[in-house]
C-alpha cells in the first residue's frame, strides 16, 4: 500500500477512500462528452477537519485535488484532468441551521438540492431555496462553484448571489469563514459591508479552496403558484416581449425554450411564465396582468397562450425532469449543452446559431433560456442530444458546442460552466489585466496548483 | 379538393338570418342587418363577421336551411388569409395533429370505436358498457377528426385529412365506427355531408350507443338520485338532432336536469378556444356566466360529454362545488362500476 493511501486512510477511514479500477472508472468521467481521465484515489471526507488534512497532504505532496458534488455540470469539470484525488463531498450532507426569521440556511459542502427541497417542505413550509433544474442529487455548493441559476433567479439573480456567508479550506489548508459568520454566528451576508472575499470562491470551478459550509438565503414559499405558457413564431419580437413581462415585475421565473420534436413544439418558441400568490385573488390578478402585457401580441397574430392543463404537471415540477427526456430521443441518453450568459437582446441571433450548428453537425437540438434578475441578461442553453454508443455523433457535439461558445465570446456573452477548452477560448478574449489579475489570485491562493488543475489555467 | 356545397339562392331569400340574429358573440340591429352580412360572406366581401366570430359553431345549428354559415365563414377567412387565433397556435395545432404513424389499433372486426387523438376517451370506452368494442379501440392522429382545424379556419386541413381519415377506417374493414367524440360523429355525417366526402361506413354516435347499453344493463342501474348541470360542447351544435339523447340517458340513470339558462341552442362554450381567438376577458366572462347558471340550478355535478370540456372546465367547476363527470362515468356509477365521486 503506498504511503499516500495509507495517509488518506487515517485522515478518513478505509470506507472512505478508494483506489480500486472500478471504483476510479467512475470516477474518471460525467455525463457530458469529454474524454475521461483516470484518478488516483477517490476520498470522500466527512468533517472539515478531514477536507484540512486531504488539503494539506496534497499540498505537501503536489497531488491534484478535484471537489466534486454529484459530476452533473456535465461539462467535464470534475473530471480529473490531471489525475490525483477526487475529493467526493457527499458525504458532508448535513443542514447546519435554518434561521426562519433572518430566512437563510447553512449546510455542509455536499449538502444536495433534493435534501435542503425536502427539510424545508418538511420543516420550514413558508420557506424555499433557489431549486436549479438539475437532479435533486446535485450539490448546493457545487452550484455556487459554477455561478448555477435555480427557479429563483429570474427574481433574485444567479444562485450565488443569495449566498450568505461561506466557510472555505484554501489550497494551503487554512480554514476560513467568509462574510458574517467571519465575524459573530450569524450567516446573513457574504460580504457586504465587508470587502467581499466570496468572489474568490464563487464561480470559480474549485480552483481556488474547497467550500465546506456554505449559507443561502431562503425565500417565502407562496401557497399557490401557477404556470402560463405563450407561443410566437417570431423569434425577433422575443426580446420586447420578455421587456414587457419583465417590466410587471411579478414573475418567479421565465423560461424561453425551442425544440423540433414533438411535433408541436415544431416552428415554435415558448415562454413558460411561473408566478405565485397567497390567494386566488392574487393569481387572478397577476394573470390577468400577464396576458394584458400580451395582448397586442396576440391582437396581431403573433403570440398566443397555449392551454397548459396536459402539460402542467410537468411544467410545475421541480426540478423539471423532462429536459433530461431530451436525451434520449436520438437514443443512448446522453445530452450536453453550453449555457452562455448574454443581453436578452440578442436572442433571435442566439436561436438562429443553435438550429445552423444543428443542421451543420446533424445532430439534434433543444434550446431553453432562463431569465436572470429581472430580465438584466439570460441563460442561453445550446443543448445537443446524442448516443453514447456512437462516438462519431459525439465528436460531432463537441465541435458544435465549441463553436457555439467561439460564437458567445464573439457576441459578447459569457461561456457559463465552461470546460477547459471553452476557458482557454474565453482567456484568450479577456481583458489582459483581467486575466492578469485572475492569474495572481490563482496563484497566492493555491501556489502549488493543485486545485482542479486544467481550470482557469492561465499556462 | 372538396367544396363546400353551399346554397347561395336559400341564403339570398332568407326570411330569417337567424345564423347571425342568435349569434351570442356578435349583435345585429335586426333581420336586414344580419342578413346583409351573411350575404357579403357569400359573396367573398369584406364583413365584420370575419373579424368578430368567435367560431362556437352555433350558427351551424341556428341555419334550418340545411345551409352551412359557419363552414362558409371559415372558408372565406382562410381564402383572405385571415387567421382566428394567433398564428403560431393554429400552426401548433396542424403540427401535433400531422399523422406520424404512431397510432394504436386493436382487433377491428365490423365495429371500431375511435378515440380520435384524446387519451381520454381510450379510459372512457371501457367497461361493461363497453365490453364488446373496447378491443376495437382506434386511436391517433391517424384516426382523428379534424374538425378542430374550422376553429382556426383552416377547412384546407379538414378537407385534405378528412379522406384519409376515412379510408384509414376503411382499412381496418370497419363496417361502423362508433364515435367517442362529438366531433368525430359531427365530421363523418355533417362535415362530410357538407363537403360530398363519401363514407363508407355507418359512423355510431356514441350516446346512441350508450343509451342502447344500458337499456340492455337496466337491471344493473341503481338509480343516481342527483341533480346535474350539463355543459353541452360546441361540436354538438353540428349534430343538434343528437341532443335530446343525453336527457333520455340521464333520465334512465336517475339524473335530474333542471332548466337552466344556458342550455340546448342559448348554451355557452367551454371557454377554452375563446380564450385563444378572443382572449381571457370574454372566455372569463362566459366561463362565469356558465358555472354561476349551473350553480343557480342546485346541481352537484357537471355532466361533460366532451373530454376538451372537461378538461378546460374541471378546475372552476370543482371550485364552485360542483363535481365534474363525464356522462360515461355517470352511466359507469350507475351501474356500480365507479365510486360516486369522480373528478
Ligand atoms: C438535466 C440537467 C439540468 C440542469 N439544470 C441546471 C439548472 O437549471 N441550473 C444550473 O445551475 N445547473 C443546471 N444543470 C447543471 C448542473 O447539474 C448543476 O449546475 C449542478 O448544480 C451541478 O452540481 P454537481 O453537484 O453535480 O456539481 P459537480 O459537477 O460535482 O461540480 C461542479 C463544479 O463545482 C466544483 N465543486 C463541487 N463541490 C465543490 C465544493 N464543495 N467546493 C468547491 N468546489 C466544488 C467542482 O470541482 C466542479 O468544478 C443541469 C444539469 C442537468 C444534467
Ligand atoms: S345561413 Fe341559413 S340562416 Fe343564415 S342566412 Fe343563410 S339560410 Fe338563412
Ligand atoms: S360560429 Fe358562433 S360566433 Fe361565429 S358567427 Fe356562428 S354563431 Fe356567431
Amino acid at each position: 500500500m503506498s504511503d499516500i493511501l495509507k495517509a488518506l486512510i487515517e485522515i478518513v477511514g478505509e470506507r472512505g477512500v478508494s483506489n480500486t479500477p472500478e471504483e476510479l472508472w467512475f470516477y474518471s468521467r460525467d455525463p457530458g462528452v469529454l474524454t475521461p481521465h483516470l484518478p488516483d484515489y477517490v476520498v470522500a471526507p466527512k468533517t472539515t477537519e478531514d477536507v484540512q488534512k486531504i488539503v494539506q497532504l496534497a499540498n505537501r505532496e503536489k497531488i491534484p485535488i478535484v471537489p466534486m458534488g454529484n459530476g452533473m455540470s456535465l461539462a467535464g469539470l470534475v473530471i480529473p484532468l490531471k489525475g490525483g484525488i477526487v475529493l467526493d463531498m457527499k458525504r458532508m450532507d448535513k443542514i447546519l441551521e435554518v434561521n426562519q426569521m433572518a430566512r437563510y440556511a447553512v449546510v455542509e459542502g455536499g449538502t444536495s438540492q433534493g435534501v435542503l427541497k425536502a427539510y424545508l417542505q418538511d420543516h420550514y413550509p413558508q420557506l424555499r431555496h433557489s431549486i436549479p433544474d438539475a437532479p435533486p442529487t446535485t450539490t448546493i455548493a457545487a452550484n455556487m462553484a459554477l455561478h448555477g441559476q435555480g427557479r429563483l433567479t429570474q427574481q433574485y439573480g444567479f444562485n450565488t448571489d443569495m449566498v450568505t456567508g461561506l466557510e472555505v479550506v484554501l489550497p494551503t489548508g487554512e480554514i476560513c469563514r467568509i462574510g458574517s459568520p467571519s465575524l459573530g454566528p450569524y450567516w446573513f451576508s457574504k460580504g457586504p459591508t465587508l470587502p467581499d472575499l466570496s468572489g474568490l470562491f464563487l464561480g470559480w470551478l474549485g480552483t481556488t479552496g474547497v467550500i465546506t459550509k456554505i449559507g443561502l438565503r431562503l425565500y417565502p414559499n407562496k401557497k399557490i403558484r401557477d404556470v402560463e405558457l405563450f407561443v410566437t413564431d417570431r423569434v425577433d419580437l422575443i426580446p420586447d416581449m420578455l421587456y414587457r413581462l419583465t417590466h410587471l415585475e411579478i414573475l418567479e421565473d421565465v423560461n424561453v425554450w425551442f425544440q423540433p420534436k414533438p411535433l408541436m413544439f415544431q416552428d415554435n418558441f415558448h415562454i413558460t411564465l411561473y408566478f405565485t400568490g397567497d390567494a386566488e385573488e392574487e393569481i387572478a390578478f397577476k394573470r390577468k396582468m400577464i396576458w394584458d402585457t400580451l395582448q397586442p401580441y396576440m391582437d396581431s397574430k403573433d403570440g398566443g397562450f397555449m392551454s397548459v392543463q396536459y402539460m402542467k404537471p410537468m411544467l410545475m415540477e421541480m426540478p423539471q425532469r423532462g429536459i433530461a427526456d431530451f436525451a434520449d430521443v436520438p437514443k443512448g441518453g446522453g445530452f450536453e449543452y453550453s449555457g452562455p450568459i448574454t443581453i436578452i437582446e440578442h436572442y433571435p441571433q442566439y436561436a438562429a446559431k443553435v438550429v445552423e450548428l444543428a443542421a451543420k453537425y446533424d445532430v439534434l437540438y433543444a434550446s431553453s433560456a432562463r431569465l436572470i434578475s429581472g430580465g438584466h441578461c439570460m441563460m442561453f442553453s445550446i443543448s445537443f442530444a446524442f448516443n453514447r454508443n456512437d462516438p462519431a455523433m459525439m465528436e460531432r457535439v463537441k465541435h458544435a458546442l465549441d463553436e457555439a461558445t467561439a460564437f458567445a465570446l464573439e457576441m459578447g456573452g459569457i461561456p457559463w460552466k465552461p470546460n477547459f477548452m471553452e476557458q482557454k477560448m474565453t482567456m484568450a478574449k479577456m481583458d489582459k489585466n483581467a486575466l492578469k489579475l485572475l492569474q495572481m489570485i490563482k496563484k497566492n491562493l493555491d501556489p502549488q496548483g493543485i486545485m482542479n488543475p486544467g481550470n482557469w489555467e492561465v499556462n | 379538393m372538396y367544396t363546400l356545397k353551399f346554397k347561395e339562392n336559400v341564403c339570398a331569400a332568407c326570411p330569417s338570418a337567424d345564423c347571425l340574429l342568435k349569434c351570442q358573440y356578435m349583435s345585429f340591429a335586426g333581420h336586414d342587418e344580419a342578413h346583409g352580412e351573411m350575404m357579403k360572406i357569400v359573396r367573398g366581401e369584406e364583413s365584420r363577421v370575419l373579424q368578430d366570430c368567435a367560431t362556437c359553431y352555433a350558427c351551424e345549428e341556428y341555419c334550418k336551411r340545411g345551409n352551412h354559415p359557419f363552414y362558409l365563414i371559415s372558408e372565406r377567412r382562410e381564402e383572405k388569409g385571415m387567421f382566428t387565433a394567433p398564428r403560431p397556435i393554429t400552426n401548433q395545432w396542424i403540427n401535433m395533429t400531422r399523422m406520424q404513424g404512431k397510432y394504436m389499433v386493436g382487433q377491428v372486426k365490423d365495429k371500431a370505436l375511435s378515440c380520435c387523438l384524446i387519451p381520454d376517451l381510450g379510459i372512457l370506452g371501457t367497461g361493461e358498457i363497453f365490453r364488446d368494442v373496447t378491443p376495437a379501440a382506434a386511436f391517433g392522429a391517424e384516426f382523428m377528426c379534424p374538425a378542430v382545424h374550422t376553429h382556426f379556419a383552416r377547412m384546407s386541413v379538414v378537407k385534405e385529412r378528412l379522406p384519409l381519415v376515412i379510408e384509414n377506417f376503411q382499412k381496418l374493414g370497419a363496417k361502423e365506427v362508433i364515435c367517442l367524440h362529438d366531433e368525430c360523429y359531427g365530421t363523418f355525417t355533417a362535415i362530410a355531408s357538407a363537403y360530398g366526402i363519401d363514407v363508407p361506413f355507418k359512423p355510431v354516435y356514441y350516446m346512441d350507443f350508450l343509451l342502447e347499453r344500458m337499456k340492455e344493463l337496466k337491471d344493473r342501474i341503481k338509480p343516481l338520485g342527483i341533480k346535474a348541470a350539463y355543459q353541452r360542447p360546441c361540436s354538438n351544435r353540428l349534430i343538434p338532432d343528437k341532443y335530446p339523447l343525453v336527457k333520455e340517458i340521464l333520465d334512465l340513470i336517475g339524473v335530474e336536469l333542471p332548466d337552466r339558462e344556458y342550455q340546448g341552442e342559448n348554451c355557452l362554450c367551454c371557454g377554452e378556444i375563446l380564450r385563444s381567438v378572443s382572449g381571457y376577458k370574454l372566455a372569463d366572462d362566459v366561463q362565469e356566466r356558465n358555472l354561476n347558471d349551473m350553480v343557480q340550478t342546485g346541481a352537484e355535478y357537471c355532466v361533460f360529454n366532451c373530454p376538451a370540456c372537461q378538461s378546460s372546465l374541471s378546475e372552476k367547476v370543482a371550485k364552485k362545488n360542483l363535481k365534474p363527470v363525464h356522462i360515461i362515468d355517470l352511466c359507469k356509477m350507475a351501474i356500480g362500476e365507479k365510486e360516486r365521486e369522480v373528478r
